[in-house]
């Protein structure tokens, strides 16, 4: 059920214009809570391709950071915003708040 | 609930001392500090003896948090005025007005813009200022630096003396890495003790930067890597006073002639150390509680002892 959920919103993804006409696979989309100064997942396993998105449910606002510039890092999320990156490249991401460091978290991406 | 809020001593003296505060948290009242050789005596602020002797005062207020607009509440603008109001309302006028960080919420210029019109309406001779992580978000502190900082150096950190008392504005909220706490960085070191060396043991010292200097509640962030470095420049000296915001509630210790220091927030509190599952604003208190929480912090300097004597009032 549920994943077919997330099947259905990446193809209405693609319909938005944010896959490009090569792609074959449909994009998929994970969720990543930022909640009580944490990632939560913490650790996050996708297939290359995916779109993650961050929603802040904090009152403070967070940024999500790339350690080492692998991916572009967000401006202030305030509560309920959220970002999105699309992970085209297999490979271990790390990001943390920059403004709340001990956040820390991790997309692998396979 | 209240009472547990901002009073935790880690000094040896403070059982008697941690009742007397929680009777003062609850009657809103603030306290004066009065620090002789690194030794803290506490007086409720009705009964407390004239500071005779001083030479100057100034003021310490942090964490406005402009553009905040949520619960607990939703006037940051409302009670920073306050506090700028009871500033003025001050028998003395301070000397300056340190703002220890976290003016904006976002980092945006309009909540700049609007601190900076606020804080002209403190009576005070000068104002100065260092960032909160919240000051640096997106652009490392250029607005911020644009308008409020000193421009003594390139990283933002600078000095001043006043009246025998040498002042040192320091910046630990940038460049901060995955995993760690507040920064103070290589550079910025090596600028600190070149700055102390050439003062006498003799000379007061007021450290002053948004994050706790010492590890408050790292779990939360609340400490900055590289302090210890800096208190190794800092301990020949008799008397060095640590001031800090970040936390929105009183801390303190006192580490040998060091004494540390943490100042409420003029917007809202955060819980304590570890009560809860995370820092961020505590929107249990009430409208009609809120100013039992939120205060500034008025420092006096005494020439005959070289200490300095603390005061923690709130928007009563």
């Amino acid at each position: 059920m549920k994943a077919a959920r997330m099947l259905t919103m990446g193809i209405a993804l693609c319909g938005a214009a944010l896959c490009s006409a090569a792609d074959v696979a449909p994009a998929q989309k994970q969720q990543v809570a930022i909640q009580n100064f944490a990632f939560e997942p913490k650790t996050l396993t996708v297939p290359v391709g995916t779109r993650v998105v961050w929603t802040n449910r904090d009152e403070e606002p967070h940024v999500v950071t790339s350690a080492g510039a692998q991916f572009v890092s967000s401006k202030a999320l305030d509560g309920g915003d959220s970002y999105g990156v699309t992970f085209s490249k297999a490979g271990t991401y790390t990001y943390y708040c920059s403004i709340h460091p001990m956040m820390v978290g991790t997309i692998i991406v396979k | 609930m209240m009472q547990d809020h901002d009073n935790r001593f880690d000094d040896g003296e403070a059982g008697g001392r941690r009742q007397f505060l929680k009777c003062m948290a609850w009657a809103g009242a603030g306290t004066l500090w009065m620090m002789k050789s690194g030794v803290l005596r506490a007086h409720p602020l009705g009964d407390a003896p004239v500071v005779k002797g001083s030479t100057f005062s100034f003021v310490q207020i942090s964490d406005s948090h402009i553009g905040f607009h949520k619960a607990p509440n939703p006037d940051v603008i409302g009670t920073l005025r306050r506090s700028l109001a009871m500033i003025n309302a001050q028998e003395v006028r301070p000397a300056f007005l340190l703002h220890t960080g976290d003016l904006t919420h976002l980092s945006k210029p309009e909540e700049f813009d609007t601190l900076n019109g606020l804080m002209q309406e403190a009576r005070v001779g000068q104002r100065f200022y260092v960032p909160g992580e919240h000051d640096v978000i997106g652009d490392n502190g250029a607005e911020f630096f644009r308008r409020f900082g000193e421009k003594q150096h390139t990283g933002g950190w600078y000095s001043f003396d006043q009246d025998g008392v040498h002042f040192v504005g320091l910046i630990n909220v940038l460049n901060l890495k995955a995993g760690g706490l507040g920064s103070l960085g290589a550079d910025q070191l090596a600028w600190l003790k070149s700055d102390l060396a050439g003062l006498s043991a003799e000379t007061p010292v007021v450290v002053f930067a948004h994050m706790p200097l010492w590890p408050l509640y790292p779990q939360w962030g609340w400490g900055t890597d590289d302090s210890g470095e800096a208190l190794s420049y800092l301990r020949r000296f008799g008397s060095v006073t640590v001031l800090n915001g970040h936390i929105h509630q009183i801390q303190q210790k006192v580490e040998g002639s060091i004494t540390f220091y943490t100042a409420r927030s003029t917007a809202y509190p955060q819980p304590a150390p570890g009560d809860g599952p995370g820092p961020g604003p505590l929107q249990s208190v009430t409208a009609q509680a809120l100013h039992r929480y939120l205060g500034i912090r008025d420092v006096r300097h005494v020439q005959t002892g070289g200490g300095l004597a603390v005061t923690d009032e709130v928007l009563a």
